[in-house]
């Protein structure tokens, strides 16, 4: 195909792309943005096909390579995207990173064994500016790879969520990652002929992936997945300006910035610096404090049944329910639908309030809802919603802890001062759903737990909800 | 003439602005389905892939690359198939409120 015309054609890929996300401005427009991306993929992948890099190379054996690779990959694909519980889509969205952070990496690689055929000179012979732009990508690709792999470890419950400090870990990081600067720049001076060094540095970005991740604590897992989503952008760029292919570097920088806004607004969600969620080491501290307080937990707390519970939220006026990680462990959100109906058949305007970082990943509660057929109109953000507690008669807090922290208000000495927080405590009841009395992620007690008009409901969530909708029953 | 890198940093600044612009407009509870639909895009690094897969193989650096190519492909293929279906299957979940 004539390259001008292929050029074209990955131009309107990268805009179908761009129309993808779009999309998603609005549930209603969403799913013609899906197609969108779909066709776009389309049109990307026959394109490189007819294409004059890859058409003449396309003997038999090649062809049942390609139809083998689609095979295997489009069939596990399918399966893992069937089969797939909602509540596991953290895990899922980073092993999906890791392959594409893999994918660059062996594209990378690919370059550079066989630099003719993506045009950009001969084997030791590569353009400068070729080598810099594959060495970015193999970097960032392979530090995608092993962080993205141990994000998925720890969201899967493969390895603790709590935060793993190695002694002097800052500067072994530093120490790693100028080793690999020095062997980026050993590489392009010697023109691409020091294959050794190219190998080196990706073997220690692997590296330095994982020792990068493995500080950081569980609930700070919203930060670290949409961060490694940027990283599989740039990565997807960087591999993009080596083949100079428009879709690749469109797609590359959307990816890219879309994760990098996404790691700031769960920054924002618990007011931390990105700088020190990616130190790591949150809630490791915190914990051995509280452990070290636990002497005084023995106030005096508010306890009640199911039976209490119903009976509170069937006569109250307005009920605001507000689910955070707890409800996902215990895959309470079918029964919580099941709990809100009554209501709303009772007359009580029920509506949900999603804190920005409730979950392990960007709108974690809101496809769990979605799921268990909860109306996308009756769920709210915390800006949209903040204002109504002072008006509510009852808040059901399902799973949810720190969020609704007035100590994040009040407390100067609190890890979590500054964090915006669901106002919970302005409403005139609320029901705590908690498995104990320990403390939230950040190690802090919740001083709403010992207010008058706190009720705590102990036990798991789902079977918490499923005995108050039972006791709707009488 | 310019130099063909300027055209494609052009391109590449341009469609971070695009990018940044765009993601701020999605509503926060289709954030999920936005992760999930970036994968499947930038899976078209597959592109790169084909390429490699499609390297003429008479030297052993281009068995290397085809086989590179291979894994590189199934990879990206599951990404592909896998993001765009788990999207549509997310977004099929979004309903509005009976009236």
């Amino acid at each position: 195909m004539n390259p001008n015309l292929a050029a074209f054609l990955y131009l309107v890929s990268g805009v179908l792309f761009i129309l993808a996300l779009r999309g998603l401005s609005s549930p209603a427009t969403s799913r013609a943005g899906n197609r969108y991306g779909m066709i776009g993929m389309t049109i990307a992948v026959v394109t490189t096909l007819v294409s004059s890099q890859v058409w003449p190379g396309l003997d038999i054996i090649t062809v049942f390579l390609i139809v083998l690779a689609l095979g295997i990959g489009g069939g596990i694909g399918g399966v893992v995207a069937k089969r797939v519980p909602m509540t596991s889509m953290p895990q899922l969205v980073a092993a999906f990173h890791s392959l594409v952070g893999m994918a660059a990496v062996l594209v990378a690689f690919a370059a550079l064994y066989s630099p003719d055929n993506y045009g950009i000179g001969t084997p030791g012979h590569l353009h400068a500016q070729s080598l810099i732009e594959m060495g970015l990508g193999v970097i960032i690709g392979a530090i995608t790879f092993s962080g993205s792999i141990i994000a998925f470890a720890k969201l899967n419950g493969n390895m603790s969520g709590s935060p793993i400090l190695l002694p002097a870990r800052h500067l072994i990081n530093i120490a790693i990652a100028s080793v690999i600067v020095l062997l980026l720049v050993i590489f392009i001076a010697s023109g691409g002929d020091a294959l050794w060094a190219f190998w080196l540095a990706t073997l220690l970005s692997f590296g330095i992936g994982i020792t990068l991740i493995i500080p950081i604590g569980g609930a700070d897992m919203p930060v670290v997945v949409s961060m490694l989503n940027s990283y599989s952008g740039w990565a997807a760029a960087g591999i993009g300006f080596t083949l100079q292919n428009t879709a690749l570097i469109i797609t590359g920088s959307l990816v890219g910035s879309s994760g990098a806004i996404l790691s700031y607004i769960m920054c924002k969600g618990m007011n931390r610096s990105f700088i020190s969620v990616i130190l790591g080491g949150f809630g490791a501290d915190a914990g051995d404090a509280a452990a070290a307080g636990g002497a005084r937990e023995a106030r005096p707390v508010k306890q009640g049944s199911a039976d209490d519970a119903a009976f509170i939220m069937k006569n109250a006026g307005s009920v605001i329910i507000v689910p955070g990680y707890g409800m996902a462990v215990s895959q309470a959100q079918h029964a919580l639908r099941e709990m809100a109906d009554f209501l709303k058949e009772e007359g009580v305007k029920v509506s949900y309030a999603i804190h920005p970082v409730a979950g392990r990943m960007p709108g974690h509660m809101n496809v769990l809802l979605a799921e268990a057929s909860v109306p996308y109109d009756e769920v709210f953000e915390l800006e949209d919603i903040n204002s109504a507690f002072s008006q509510t008669d009852v808040v059901f807090v399902i799973g949810a802890n720190d969020v609704t922290n007035p100590a994040a208000k009040t407390d100067k000495a609190s890890p979590i001062y500054g964090m915006p927080i669901l106002e919970v405590d302005k409403a005139k009841t609320v029901l705590f759903v908690k498995r104990g009395m320990s403390s939230g992620y950040a190690g802090v007690d919740n001083e709403l737990f010992f207010r008058d008009n706190t009720m705590m409901l102990f036990g798991d969530a789902k079977k918490v909800t499923e005995e108050i909708v039972k006791a709707f029953g009488h | 003439m310019v130099d063909d890198f300027i055209f494609f940093l052009s391109i590449f600044v341009l469609a971070v602005f695009v990018g940044y612009y765009v993601v701020w407009s999605v509503t926060p509870a289709l954030h999920t389905p936005l992760m999930a639909v970036t994968n499947a895009i930038s899976s078209v690094i597959i592109v790169g892939a084909v390429i490699a897969i499609a390297v003429p193989g008479i030297s052993s650096a281009n068995w290397f690359s085809k086989i590179l190519g291979f894994i590189a492909v199934v990879f990206a293929a599951v990404n592909i198939f896998g993001g765009f279906m788990v999207t549509s299957r997310m977004l099929a979940m979004y309903k509005k409120k009976e009236k």
